[in-house]
């Protein structure tokens, strides 16, 4: 009885959770202008976004191609700083390491709008014109820490005589770490541009700071703006249905490769 | 082997450039007057302006009801999780954390929509179901990872003393979770201020928070007076992690966003 009752409570906040994302879903496979109104089972929205036949539909492309860009290059950035980092930070002791250990929990504890706000005193003050350039690095800012902390634990499982052992078969250092240790982070660093690409895709407040005036849309500045307008145009329910979808197809991919690399990490 | 501790001098570099730099600038703009010079204006502005003060407290209020109602909802839901015997799934705690990497301002648009269908009328209480609704997970997760690593054989041992099932949990089980609390507290409380544009959506523009007065101001270019705003919310954040005494969140909050 106890157990029925606290899965009741249970279903009951997930049902809660999710009846807004599940409407929007189901919505958006009827062709009424007006939510909550089904007129029957149409992919007529899903169409016109594709084929172009809602208004603005090119600002909309635009914007797609905008955040694919804008979340592959901070992703691929992020991942490759993040792992040369945590490779160095690996190394290093005392004082220096919790002092970079520090630096690198600020992005990921501070509210994005000190991270948006102090980015962009940093791009205004070094008189940088607001972009693409200022959203990459804005991105890479705040997805590098946590490739950082998934390439780290990584590192402390490896087992440095294979190293070791590849230097005095006569491997130069650059060798032994092309050929050794990065086939072994692969896993790690794969993971870490999963969750970098996610959050770019994602990231609505520090693109607002940084993207400047120049006409830069991401798709989460654009829904805004669109919303702004007075209320969410119709073909946005498709587009918002993809946009939740393939984030979660993300993170459940990221997060199965996780518990993977932890259950190896107890063997 | 200690070359390799190289490697992080460009990250070294990085952060100090496009994390360190940046804060520092908020506080250089904050105590400096438009026209250059340094100055306490801005932060004079903020206590002479009352639509300023009371969105300030206002959001803090919000914050407070968000904050109270997720721990109300989120505590039996993360005890049940928690709990093998109550819930032997592991899908149900990621389908919880899974809302809180969706965007919240996404999340919020399909909130309105939801409140539209049901024809509630936007407001202060459709305002505060909707923080709710984007905050919770970030209450459950960290108190179920507090309540997953209490050790059986404690409520064993109490059983064993005679404690009845209500004792164990007063006495037992709710003080250790205690750490797991206070983590929910921080990455709810704060964000909640710190929201810009979800208030204004949920509400229909009539309930503006914090987060937005701080963009517009940046927005319309007074970044002096909005870097003060900013520097005034840095200062509640410190403030609410000495309160709770949260030092320990760094490596929850990591898990948290996978």
């Amino acid at each position: 009885m106890k157990k029925f009752l606290a899965q009741i409570y249970i279903y009951l906040l997930l049902v809660m959770l999710y009846a807004p994302l599940v409407i929007i879903v189901v919505f958006s496979f009827t062709e009424a202008r007006a939510l909550g109104n089904w007129t029957g089972f149409s992919t007529q929205l899903y169409e016109s976004l594709f084929t172009g036949g809602m208004r603005n539909s090119e600002a909309l492309s635009a914007a797609l191609k905008n955040t694919l860009i804008i979340a592959t290059v901070s992703a691929l950035a992020a991942t490759i700083l993040g792992t040369v980092s945590a490779i160095g930070i690996h190394s290093l002791r005392g004082r220096k390491r919790k002092a970079i250990t520090f630096f690198n929990n600020i992005p990921m504890l501070n509210p994005d709008i000190i991270t948006g706000v102090s980015l962009f005193l940093l791009f205004v003050s070094l008189g940088i014109s607001q972009g693409y350039t200022t959203v990459i690095l804005a991105h890479i800012t705040f997805c590098t820490p946590f490739v950082v902390l998934n390439v780290m634990p990584r590192l402390t499982q490896l087992n440095p005589n294979i190293y070791e052992a590849a230097l005095d078969l006569g491997a130069t250092p650059m060798q032994a770490l092309r050929k050794i240790i990065i086939p072994q982070l692969r896993g790690a660093m794969l993971t870490g541009f999963i969750l970098s690409f996610a959050m770019s895709i994602d990231d609505f407040v520090v693109t607002v700071f940084t993207k400047g005036n120049q006409g830069l849309e991401t798709l989460s500045t654009f829904i805004y703006n669109d919303a702004r307008k007075g209320g969410l145009t119709p073909e946005l329910r498709p587009l918002m249905s993809i946009v939740f979808l393939t984030i979660l197809i993300l993170l459940i991919i990221g997060n199965i490769r996780s518990s993977k690399q932890a259950k190896n990490k107890k063997k | 082997m200690n070359k390799r501790a190289n490697w992080s001098i460009p990250y070294a570099i990085f952060l100090s450039i496009f994390v360190a730099l940046p804060l520092l600038l908020i506080f250089v703009y904050a105590f400096r007057a438009p026209g250059g010079g340094f100055s306490f204006q801005n932060f004079v502005k903020f206590f002479n302006e009352s639509e300023v003060i009371n969105t300030f407290l206002y959001s803090i209020e919000i914050a407070a009801y968000n904050t109270a109602l997720c721990m109300l909802l989120g505590y039996p839901a993360a005890y049940i999780l928690s709990n093998n015997k109550l819930n032997k799934s592991a899908i149900t705690i990621m389908l919880f954390v899974l809302p809180m990497s969706i965007n919240a301002l996404i999340r919020t648009l399909a909130t309105v929509e939801l409140f539209d269908i049901l024809n509630v009328a936007l407001g202060e209480g459709t305002l505060i179901f909707g923080m709710v609704y984007n905050f919770l997970p970030f209450m459950i997760y960290p108190i179920y990872n507090t309540l997953r690593k209490i050790d059986p054989s404690y409520y064993e041992a109490a059983q064993d003393l005679g404690a009845s099932p209500f004792e164990i949990f007063t006495k037992v089980t709710f003080p250790l979770s205690v750490p797991g609390i206070q983590s929910g507290i921080t990455m709810v409380f704060m964000p909640t201020i710190s929201t810009f544009a979800i208030s204004e959506f949920l509400t229909n523009n009539k309930i503006k928070l914090f987060g937005t007065i701080i963009q517009e101001n940046i927005n319309s270019s007074f970044w002096n007076y909005g870097s003060a705003l900013s520097l005034i919310m840095l200062v509640i954040i410190g403030l609410t992690t000495i309160l709770t005494g949260d030092g320990s969140s760094d490596s929850q909050k990591g898990e948290q966003s996978i």
